[in-house]
């Protein structure tokens, strides 16, 4: 059954943008369907009366947990850094190496 | 002698009367995996040289006369997104594909001072995305029961290796529904903890107001010992708990279990209704009172998960940019990347699969200027109401009764094409995940050679309870 509400593929595009994604043109054409598809069933949450009900973020009460931000903290090792810093396809002198932004 | 259906207490023994060292154990382990892992696929990673200079260690104590911790020489498998040190950790994509994982998970760490012998990564869906392990990037896992069906999603890979006698146990992580789903799917025992239970440092995020890590075994004991040596506060994730699981005194006549009358309703397998329904009967029989409860935003419970887990999922992915580690477009010498843009984009083109790019659009669009209170606001007010819909549930009743899942193992190639219709194998456990419960998943009965999964829902922090009542079940019903 097609969808009633259809994005457009330019949004899907926008999207793809914003999320840093490069998508085919086979791929928007997919998404386009699939997401319309997923859009109309979410559309059911408006159903709810949500008025004067708070927002949940975290299921479980949490509190703030601080630390001072000091340098070489109980958790820092040199070792663990160098193997971060190696993982990078790029990398010179313990930093990693991007390329030019503009 | 057979080694193969050993429980964690009956491998101590073993050891200690040295019936089998550590070391032949795990040999005897690696070689099943070897022989039989080729028609099942739940292994993406073995770690044969970790586990075997692990066992070693085992065998040094035991020969010391030392006192063995808990877990000494038990075979256990890892779900491919937590880390264990110096092995592969892909996630089941290709972005990770050959990422090494730099230190351990603090679950991993836990599990190594408590003498587990790890033997390998099992498969997944991709980050964890997917009920059925067909979105793995690699292959898709097969069910043990069936080999034409799938073992569930998305901890597959650890529900079928525990299911085909792998291991001992598994750990596997839960973000709507992945430990309880495989674990009723392949027969075998899943619990979700309390959220905040279990540290979460180390394991690979989807969506982390959701995500949890578990213990999956053959037998609630098992599940439970793996478990009291998993949770607790880590000081590297600070939404870890301090908190013990409450005590509870079992007392069969006071118990009141509340079954959801939501759940029951359309959608769900006669077959399944049917098992789930006599195992209830079963409880009534030794004197546990049941009572029909609602939970009446149910319905609202998937396209709520829907929206939060994808918002946030796409949060999370934003890190995997091509330049700091796994698959970079850099690293490509056909390519031509010229500027930071093009990595990002070329890089994740190429690293992730189809759901998980579906779902980080969708993700990036509820979350996106002129739809954020339409959508993800709007959803977090509905999270209100069904975590209030179990917080008025437990004013009544001390735990609640429902399917795992409302379907059987369904088979592969089945759903794939139909994502709506895949997502809808959630629709049982996403709520608990939403309101930040225990909960586990046991098998209660078989249709054919298929299992069926109850599951037992408790207040935060009351896996002590969900123990009980599953134990009530194995031993003497």
């Amino acid at each position: 059954m097609p969808p009633k509400f259809k994005i457009s593929k330019k949004e899907i595009k926008k999207i793809g943008e914003l999320a840093r994604l490069e998508l085919k043109e086979n791929e928007i054409k997919k998404i386009q369907d699939e997401l319309s598809k997923i859009l109309e069933y979410i559309e059911k949450l408006k159903e709810v009366n949500i008025t004067g009900i708070p927002p949940t973020s975290h299921s479980v009460l949490l509190e703030n947990v601080l630390r001072k931000d000091e340098f070489g903290s109980s958790n820092f090792n040199p070792e663990i850094s160098k193997k971060l810093i190696d993982l990078a396809p790029e990398k010179k002198d313990g930093y990693l190496k991007v390329k030019k932004i503009i | 002698m057979e080694v193969f259906n050993l429980t964690i207490e009956k491998i101590r023994e073993g050891l200690i009367k040295k019936e089998f060292s550590a070391e032949e154990l795990t040999k005897m382990y690696l070689e099943k995996i070897e022989k039989e892992d080729k028609k099942i696929g739940a292994f993406l990673t073995l770690s044969q040289d970790l586990a075997l200079s692990q066992a070693k260690k085992i065998d040094e104590m035991i020969s010391k006369k030392k006192e063995l911790p808990i877990l000494a020489g038990v075979p256990a498998a890892i779900k491919d997104n937590i880390l264990v040190e110096g092995v592969r950790c892909t996630a089941g994509s290709k972005i990770l594909e050959n990422y090494i994982a730099p230190y351990d998970a603090t679950v991993t760490k836990k599990l190594k001072e408590a003498g587990a012998i790890i033997l390998g990564k099992t498969n997944l869906d991709e980050f964890a995305m997917g009920s059925s392990t067909e979105n793995s990037a690699f292959f898709p896992t097969k069910n043990p029961l069936d080999l034409n069906r799938v073992p569930g999603g998305s901890s597959g890979g650890s529900a079928a290796a525990v299911a085909a006698d792998f291991c001992v146990f598994a750990l596997g992580s839960d973000t709507g529904g992945s430990i309880r789903q495989p674990a009723s799917f392949c027969g075998i025992v899943g619990l979700k903890p309390t959220y905040g239970a279990v540290s979460r440092f180390g394991l690979i995020a989807f969506a982390s107001s959701l995500d949890q890590i578990g213990p999956m075994a053959k037998n609630v004991k098992d599940c439970k010992i793996v478990f009291d040596v998993i949770k607790g506060r880590d000081e590297m994730d600070s939404t870890s708990v301090a908190k013990e699981s409450r005590s509870f005194e079992l007392k069969i006549g006071e118990l009141i279990i509340g079954v959801p009358k939501e759940y029951f309703v359309e959608g769900i397998e006669p077959e399944v209704k049917k098992a789930i329904q006599k195992a209830i009967e079963k409880y009534e029989k030794i004197g546990v009172k049941i009572e029909e409860i609602s939970l009446p935003h149910t319905e609202y419970a998937l396209p709520c998960y829907f929206i939060i887990s994808r918002a946030e999922a796409s949060s999370n992915l934003a890190r995997y940019d091509g330049m700091k580690y796994g698959y970079s477009e850099i690293k490509n010498s056909k390519s031509e990347v010229r500027d930071l843009k093009e990595v990002y984009f070329k890089s994740r083109e190429k690293g992730f699969g189809r759901e998980v790019k579906r779902r980080i659009i969708l993700g990036t669009y509820v979350l996106s200027a002129g739809y954020y209170e339409a959508y993800y606001l709007r959803a977090l007010k509905v999270r209100t109401l069904i975590k209030n819909d179990f917080e008025n549930a437990f004013k009544k009743v001390d735990a609640i009764f429902t399917p795992t899942s409302p379907n059987l193992p369904f088979f592969l190639g089945e759903k794939v094409d139909d994502p709506l219709k895949m997502y809808l194998s959630d629709i049982y456990t996403v709520s608990v995940n939403l309101a930040g419960l225990p909960a586990i998943s046991i098998p209660v009965g078989k249709v054919g050679n298929l299992s069926v999964g109850l599951q037992i829902i408790a207040r935060p922090f009351e896996e002590e309870k969900i123990f009980k009542l599953a134990t009530l079940y194995e031993s003497t019903i």
